[in-house]
This record gives C-alpha cells, structure tokens and sequence, in this order.
C-alpha cells in the first residue's frame, strides 16, 4: 500500500507540474460555466427544478468530457515511460507492476474528481443562485458526480491498456482518440441507424439495450437519466431509458472501472522493457 | 559466497543468439568487469539476471532466488545504460520515491544525494541536469538500502575523471561492506585498475573470465619494444633489428617474453645509432582484442 501511494504521489507531482491538473479543471470548469449561461432559458413549463435541469446538460457533457480528459491523462502513462527509458529502472525495484498501474490510476482519479467537483460545482452553485427550489436536484447532482468518477476510471484503465499496447505515446494518443470517438460519438451514431433501419423489430427488442449497457458511456448517460426521471424528459431519450432498468445501467457502470483496470494490468505485464 | 550465479545462459531474440551459453558468477564482495564491443551481450545479460527479460533457456540465481522475484529484486540495484528520470520531478523527489519503493525511510534521500556531490541540486528539477549529474542521481538511487548485488551498465559514462575517482571510491566502500558488482565499462584502463575479474563477451559468448594477471599469462602477447634512432640511421637500426620502421626516426619490434633481454642487449650494442627504447607491455586493449576476437577459441 505504501508503494502505491508513493507511486501515487509521484504521478500526483508529475500531472501538476505538466499543468495537467490545471488543464483538466479548467476544461470542466469552462464548460460548465457555458452550460449555467446557456441553460437560462424559463423551465417552468417541464416543472422542474434549475438543478435538475442542469443535471441533465451536464449528463450530456460529462459524456464527452470525461471519458476526453481520462483517456487525455492515461495515454501516456506507460508508452510515455516506455519512451523516456524510466520503465526498465522502476521494474527493478521491489514493486509489482499493478502496484505502479494502481498508483498512476489513484493520481489520475484524484485529479478527475477534483476537475469534477469543481465543474459541477460551479453549475450547482448558478442554479442554487437563481432557483430556491434548485435543492431538489442534489441528490441528482451527486449521483452524477461519483458516476462521472467511475465513468473516467474506466476510460483511465482502458487508457493504460492502451498505452501499453501502443509502447509509443504518439501511437497511444492516437489509439486513444480513436476510442473515445468509436465509444462516445460513433457508437451512438451507429446504433441509432440499425435502430432506424429495423423499424422496431427484433434488434430494437432484444438487441439494442444489450449495446447500450455494454457500452460504459451509454450505461452512464442512462443511469443517470432514468435515475431521475424529471430529467429525462428534458435530455429527450427517455424512451430508451425506460426498456432497461436503472440498476442493470449502474452494474454496467461500476463493473466498467474493474474491467478496465484489468485490461490495464494484463496489458501492462506484456509489456518488456 | 557466490552472490549471482549464471549458468548456461542463453537468449535468443527472434531465433538470433544475442547469449550463448554464458557461465559465470560473482561472489560477495567481488568487483567483476563485463567487457565487450557494442552488441555483445552485456546489456542483455544485465537485464537477464535482473529479471526484466525472460532468459531462452539455463538458469541465473541470485543468492538463491530466481531473477525478478521480489526478493532477487530486493536484493539488486541497478544503473542502466543512459538512466533517464522524469524531467518534471525533482531530483530529492526522485530518490524520495525510489527509497519508498524499497520499502526505506524517505528521509535518506538528501543523504544520499550528497553522497554522490549533488547536495547542492537537489532542489532543481531533473530536467535542468548535466548528463552526469542525471548519472549521478542513477548512481544515488542504486545505493538505496545496501544491495547485495549491484548491476551497473556503463556507470561512468558522462562522469568526469573527479567524479569517476568518487564513483569507484564508493564502489569500493560497497564490495568492502560484501556486496556484489558487475559493471560494464568501454574505459578499459579504469576497469584494469578498479576491478578484481574480468569476462569478455563476444557476440554472446564467454570468451574470457579470469583476473587481468591471468589473462595477461595465457595471452601470451608480444611485447612491443620501441626504438627511437637518431636521425638518419632509422633505415638501418629497422634492417639490423628486423623490425618495422613506423616513421621518421621509430622503430617496432614486436618479441616474445624470453627473448625480451637477448633482444634488449642487441639493441644495447647499437648505441651509436639510437637515442631512447621504450619496453611496452601488452596494454588491456590488446589483451582485450585478442580474447574478442570470434576466432579466439
């Protein structure tokens, strides 16, 4: 355990110093902020709260956010040390290689919920200023926050998995764009023209929201979309939320980290230096 | 007491050898130079014994543990060849988070970095370092915790002589307190002076592996006599001595050990024509091209 914080601490300093701390608050704190500003339309009409409606924004954001900036801190983890020639010497030392994947995933986590806690922070803190009855929408937002960490944990071990596969950071960098676009963006995209070419048959049935949950995004969104339903109205998937049951959506939200972590491992032992 | 013993080593890459039937060990308190031209195996070897990449067949034990297992790994140090660190870190950082890997109190670290003159750096990110003193902090973090076997590979590369001087100053302390040391080294006249055995490898094979005094005997290298002539006379010293002219006024003459004083005492007798004679031993690199030479066995 001493190993790992110390690894922890280390990787800790090295993302500070390389001002990726500073990059991934600011990310989320800025769009946040934009969301605050733009989200200001009148909301009476759905009857729900400032909050809540956030909640929802923020859902879609953090969908695309979040995955960006784990897969943004992990692609280097270990083709960066690879590449730098730091990998042979730490391999000598008493320390297991899960030990060194844990403690960079540690840092990386600490740094994401800072950045989350920040962005969200901010976007509650609008809502909580111009709608008394904002308060409804906490526990929605906290549902938010700590699936957010357990989405970037995710997309942080299949990150090292991928940077141990690529050995080289450009590789990796690339490997990782190429994932997040394949799993946020396309994968939607994809899933929703076989949706619409079979017309409600038996792919919408009985395929469809297995591919839903197998992705950790999509699961994501959905959780926390039918967790609160005031919310899904707005976010305007609802229909899809409804076929699968938010406790399946969450298990395929909290297996995800464990899954990746893994991969992160097993990938990380093939690597000789 | 034997600290590393190798045995039968081999390591293929891809079907080629880059290890061939090594054999060799290294006791507690012994100072052994690996020795080779670039591609010879040393690297690889290094890097066999300390478990970071799997050996094709035979068998390396250190101190009875197999390379790589926790308690071989705390055993060992090593300094690889170019060590690099991150440059964002610090070097106290550096060795704080090494000695906290082996499990030793972080506090050590300032210690140890004036131990190897870098006191007054510590403060400053690694990146802003020299070459040696990048060499230096490596060198630091191989001191932590007393290793019993120590693996350095080209460990003075990029030291000036002062700090080369320190350097085996310390390893000596080191083999002095029992532990192990195989260093690679291309400054053969550092190795000839700070080490107590050598082995030669050539294109993965052991060629030599004995002290410099016994390998100077089995050599059985010519001595290299050098006649300087007075001006003029080169021609004729080079006709009468049969040897080679090598310019204006030098003479070589290569000879075996026992006619080392008859040859002495032919060129005694041509005192007129010559000026000065220099008898030159077999130096370590010519003992070294002859145990490296893929013929030699």
């Amino acid at each position: 355990m001493t190993r790992i914080l110390a690894a922890a601490a280390t990787e800790a300093r090295i993302a500070l110093r390389n001002r990726w701390v500073a990059i991934a608050v600011a990310m989320m704190a800025v769009f946040s902020m934009v969301l605050s500003a733009t989200g200001s339309a009148p909301t009476g009409a759905l009857g729900a709260d400032r909050l809540s409606v956030t909640v929802a924004s923020l859902t879609s954001l953090a969908v695309y956010l979040v995955p960006l900036v784990a897969l943004l801190m992990a692609f280097d983890a270990v083709a960066g040390e690879v590449e730098r020639g730091t990998l042979p010497l730490v391999l000598t030392y008493p320390v297991s290689r899960s030990e060194l994947i844990l403690g960079k995933f540690l840092a990386h986590l600490a740094i994401l919920a800072l950045a989350v806690t920040v962005g969200y922070g901010i976007a509650a803190a609008a809502a909580l200023w111009t709608d008394p009855r904002a308060q409804a929408g906490l526990p929605a937002l906290l549902r938010l926050g700590w699936t957010s960490l357990l989405l970037g944990a995710t997309f942080l071990g299949v990150g090292y998995a991928l940077s141990a596969l690529a050995r080289r950071p450009g590789a990796a960098a690339g490997l990782a764009i190429g994932l997040w676009l394949v799993l946020v963006v396309l994968y939607d995209l994809g899933l929703l023209a076989a949706v619409v070419a079979d017309g409600g048959g038996w792919f919408t049935t009985q395929v469809f929201p297995w591919l839903l949950l197998a992705n950790p995004a999509d699961a994501f969104r959905l959780y926390n979309l039918a967790a609160s339903e005031a919310t899904a109205a707005a976010a305007g998937i609802g229909g899809a939320a409804n076929t699968i049951p938010a406790a399946w959506a969450l298990a395929s939200v909290a297996l995800w980290p464990v899954l990746g972590l893994l991969l992160a491992i097993l990938a990380f032992r093939r690597v000789t230096p | 007491m034997t600290t590393l013993t190798i045995s039968h080593l081999t390591k293929r890459f891809d079907g080629v050898s880059a290890l061939d039937d090594v054999t060799f060990d290294v006791a507690a308190g012994e100072r052994v130079a690996l020795l080779g031209h670039n591609g010879a195996g040393k690297s690889t070897l290094m890097k066999v014994v300390l478990g970071l990449i799997p050996a094709t067949s035979g068998s390396v034990a250190l101190m009875g543990a197999a390379p790589g297992s926790r308690t071989a790994r705390s055993l060992a140090a090593y300094l690889p060849e170019n060590v690099a660190f991150h440059s964002a870190l610090t070097g106290l950082e550096q060795i704080r988070y090494y000695l906290q890997l082996r499990g030793e109190p972080a506090s050590q670290a300032m210690t140890l970095l004036e131990m190897v003159g870098l006191g007054h750096a510590a403060r400053r990110r690694i990146g802003t370092y020299s070459k040696g003193m990048r060499q230096r902090v490596g060198l630091a973090q191989a001191l932590i915790g007393r290793p019993r076997l120590m693996v350095l590979d080209e460990p003075t590369s990029g030291l000036d002589p002062v700090s080369r001087r320190d350097f085996y100053a310390i390893l000596d302390e080191l083999a002095g307190a029992g532990a192990a040391i195989l260093l690679s080294s291309h400054a053969l006249t550092e190795v000839e002076a700070r080490t107590d055995r050598i082995v030669i490898l050539s294109q993965g094979r052991l060629r030599a592996n004995d002290t410099l005094a016994n390998l100077r005997r089995k050599a059985a290298l010519p001595i290299r006599l050098q006649v300087t002539a007075r001006p003029d006379t080169a021609d004729s010293v080079a006709g009468a001595l049969a040897g080679s002219r090598r310019n204006g006024v030098t003479v070589d003459l290569l000879c075996g050990h026992d006619e080392k004083l008859a040859r002495l005492g032919q060129i005694a007798g041509m005192k007129g024509m010559i000026e000065d004679v220099e008898v030159l031993p077999p130096s370590l690199e010519d003992l070294y091209s002859h145990y490296s030479r893929s013929d030699a066995r």
